[in-house]
């Protein structure tokens, strides 16, 4: 049961009762409630995960770009025509 | 969309393809436990894109095909009683249970609502104070904070009209019942990323080590289950076996702990029964005692007691990877998604019912 | 073990009951339309499974249609049930190749129905018969008590004269055409769902409805050799391909990265669980065309506003006979199937 949306969060809506932070997030252009209550740190313009109306992780911006880094200096590799295959950028740079 | 579109784009993908094109010296076997991986792979057509060497084993990731049978029944009973209201995600619908599905109850008059978030049917339950609201809570740990809070607020407002019908299953004692199995041939397994957004990935350590086995935290878009593939492919070209985060930007090693906590405060683990696996000791969830009242499989006496799948159906060897669905006796013939006999055939992301659009596509 | 009682978990039509599904355009209604309605009303029209029928009555070609329209909410961004009765039955001829002329309309009102919400209706079937160049000319109203209907249900029929020289149908589809798809996709099912379910946008998705005679008078007007048009209602794009791969025995081999669909739309379908190539469209068609008219009509199209992003998403092939497959933007390959009921949403 995995379906998880990234959104950006526009607002948030500190609830009295009981306590339970909402925010209303950003999804592309389209803009829907979620609870913000697994998320404290979370901020306006943080991006979240968000599973069945909840915000579950803040997605961690830096960690993102590895992937991308990784794949651009295989590109470079590439580029320097390397055929050496022990050559070949680790797969885990830096993903412990 | 940020963070989803940059993991769709096909040169990335296809770089990554080439890494583990020339990273792959023999044959692999991965398994990716979770449905919503399963369901990337088939809509994008990832396998294509994998050397020969590489082969995905659908694992049984998808909460949908392993709810048992009597928990299909119970909530088609429950749903059927005057003045309830049932609620449930979309994926459940159309599961066969014995005789129907819940989507068939509906068409005979049970009140039955496809809700988005356990909070709706809560808000339901505030709304119609005279009806009974059930909420069928099926799903993996990443689905088990949201129904904790929705059961945590029930009591905190002292709501009476509402109840949940737990099928929670836990991961990792699933995969422990997979690599235990006789004939296992998985090499390696992706972990389902977002159960670890909530769990964190330490409790896979000691299984990858009892079994030195890799195991790679993996996202879901395209990009994600590539690099995961990748990673997996060179722990086992280098004799390596550890638990890697491929899913770094989602996911911590110790996880969530708010979430964590809300979930041992409402929820206690428990033996589950899998759908054509049979019980596993320790690896579903139910309701602690102080939460009990929520729990409308005490609150409905339903009379329904265990059931058995029909002999045709293989789904358990299915989704525990040891057979492929073609294998089935039944597959294509008399069980077809329309026509389904067991829960892989229903889910979109069910091993067969993705094996049967593959075999579409070959004639 | 319950071998005795397991019976089939989705019932067969015969001796079953209908289900909600069998209304939405996916393999049940499919099953619905060639188990029970065709043996039965068995004739060559009929045969021809096209969005209308194409008739020839002393010498003149005609082109006759009907369709009902139940939609919930009756009102939503862009337009309200008035807008989908006129466009509806509009655009079924206009696939047909047909100029429409007339329209005919059936009221079934609940009791209890506001005025103000009839006269809204009216007033809005109205303005589109009179954007679409066709006049209502006959109509009937019955009233059912109050909870056996959702407000107001309204079937129209239409007829239209062809235009088309030569025939517009499933059967003209030949392997090496090219497919056309009209604009974006997903905005008017979207648009009936934000109602729904509550959600927000920056700029409220409104429902794509609309006429579609312009562009296709704008084709014929070109001189491209239409074989085959239809317009995409429930069950999106990959229905309306199935469909007509199936009637023509053709295969298809579409490319996701050449459908347009709007960034907000994919957002919410996204968080919805849906998939947009299944959501349902109201002012979009799908056009066959051989090869060599490709181009031209993509241009063709883009000068209407309504096609303002035509675009070709793939071709028509020989095999494998009836089956739509879909290149993947990181370029794997699925088969695009017909849904089996509803598109329901998914979380997992």
């Amino acid at each position: 049961m995995c379906l998880a949306v990234p959104g950006k969060i526009v607002s948030v809506i500190e609830e009295e009762a009981l306590g339970l932070r909402r925010g209303r997030i950003d999804f592309g252009g389209v803009v829907k409630e979620a609870c913000l209550a697994y998320t404290p740190e979370a901020s306006v313009g943080d991006y979240v995960l968000v599973h069945v109306g909840f915000a579950l992780a803040v997605i961690d911006e830096a960690e993102a770009q590895k992937i991308f880094d990784t794949l651009r200096e295989m590109e470079q590799l590439e580029e320097l025509n390397l055929a050496d295959d022990s050559l070949l950028p680790p797969a885990d740079i830096g993903r412990t | 969309m940020r963070f989803v579109d940059e993991y769709r784009d096909s040169e990335m993908a296809s770089r990554l393809a080439e890494s583990i094109r020339r990273r792959a010296s023999r044959p692999w076997t991965l398994m990716e436990v979770c449905g919503g991986q399963t369901h990337t792979i088939v809509k994008s057509g990832l396998q294509d894109l994998l050397p020969p060497e590489v082969a995905l084993v659908h694992g049984p990731g998808c909460p949908v095909c392993v709810t048992p049978l009597e928990l299909i029944d119970k909530a088609i009973a429950i749903a059927s009683q005057r003045d309830t209201i049932f609620c449930s995600f979309g994926d459940m619908l159309r599961v066969p249970g014995s005789s129907r599905s819940l989507l068939d109850a509906k068409a005979e008059g049970a009140d039955v609502r496809i809700v988005y978030s356990p909070l709706d049917a809560l808000r339901a339950a505030r709304l119609k104070p005279s009806r009974e609201v059930v909420f069928f809570a099926v799903g993996f740990e990443t689905t088990a904070p949201a129904n904790a809070m929705a059961v945590w607020q029930a009591e905190r407002e002292g709501l009476r009209n509402f109840s949940i019908l737990v099928a929670h299953v836990l991961v990792p004692p699933a995969m422990e019942a997979i690599l235990s199995s006789e004939n296992c041939r998985i090499n390696a397994f992706l972990a389902a990323g977002h159960v670890c957004t909530v769990m964190g990935y330490e409790e896979y350590e000691p299984l990858s080590r009892r079994w030195h086995v890799p195991i790679v935290v993996t996202g879901f878009e395209p990009l994600d289950l590539l690099e995961g593939i990748d990673m997996a492919v060179a722990q086992l070209e280098s004799g390596r076996a550890e638990v890697e985060n491929q899913y770094s930007r989602a996911v911590r090693r110790d996880g969530n702990r708010p979430a964590q906590e809300r979930i041992a405060e409402v929820f206690e683990v428990s033996p589950r029964k899998w759908r054509g696996i049979g019980e596993i000791p320790a690896s579903g969830l139910r309701l602690r005692d102080r939460y009990r009242a929520f729990d409308a499989d005490l609150r409905f006496a339903t009379g329904i007691g265990e059931v058995n799948e029909p002999s045709e159906c293989i789904s358990g060897l299915v989704l525990q990877g040891l057979r492929k669905p073609f294998e089935c006796s039944a597959f294509g013939t008399r069980c077809t998604p329309e026509r389904p006999l067991g829960a892989p055939m229903v889910s979109s992301e069910g091993a067969c019912a993705a094996y049967y659009h593959y075999r579409k596509a070959e004639r | 073990m319950k071998e005795a009682s397991f019976s089939c978990p989705l019932p067969h039509p015969s001796g079953e009951t209908v289900l909600l599904a069998h209304g939405g355009g996916g393999k049940l209604t499919h099953r619905l339309i060639e188990n029970v309605f065709l043996p039965a009303f068995a004739c060559a029209p009929l045969e021809r499974r096209h969005d209308g029928a194409l008739l020839e009555v002393r010498g003149a070609r005609l082109a006759f249609t009907t369709d009902s329209y139940v939609v919930r909410p009756l009102v939503f961004p862009g337009g309200d049930i008035g807008d989908l009765a006129v466009n509806g039955t509009v655009n079924d001829l206009a696939m047909c190749g047909a100029r429409p002329l007339y329209l005919s309309a059936g009221f079934i009102l609940e009791e209890g129905l506001p005025m103000e919400t009839l006269r809204a209706v009216v007033e809005s079937m109205c303005r589109a018969a009179c954007r679409a160049g066709v006049a209502l000319v006959t109509g009937d109203t019955k009233v059912v008590d109050k909870g056996k209907g959702d407000g107001l249900f309204v079937n129209t029929a239409g007829i239209g004269i062809v235009e088309a020289p030569e025939e517009v149908s499933p059967a003209a589809v030949r392997p090496g055409d090219a497919v056309i798809v009209s604009g974006d996709l997903g905005a008017h099912g979207i648009a009936i769902l934000s109602v729904r379910e509550g959600l927000e946008f920056e700029a409220p998705i409104q429902s794509d409805t609309a006429p579609l005679w312009a562009p296709v008078e704008a084709l014929l007007a070109a001189g491209i050799e239409v074989h085959c048009l239809r317009d995409l209602t429930r069950g999106g794009l990959a229905s309306a391909l199935n469909e007509i791969a199936e009637t023509a025995e053709v295969g298809m081999a579409i490319s996701e990265v050449a459908i347009p669909v709007a960034e907000v739309v994919r957002g919410a379908c996204e968080i919805l669980g849906l998939d947009p190539l299944y959501v349902a469209n109201e002012g979009r068609f799908v056009a066959f065309v051989p090869q060599h008219d490709a181009d031209r009509a993509v241009e063709v199209m883009r000068h209407l506003p309504v096609c303002a992003l035509a675009s070709r998403i793939g071709s028509v092939e020989q095999t494998p006979a009836g089956c739509v497959t879909l290149r993947s933007r990181i370029g794997g390959q699925r088969v695009l199937d017909m849904l089996s009921g509803e598109q329901l949403p998914r979380i997992c």
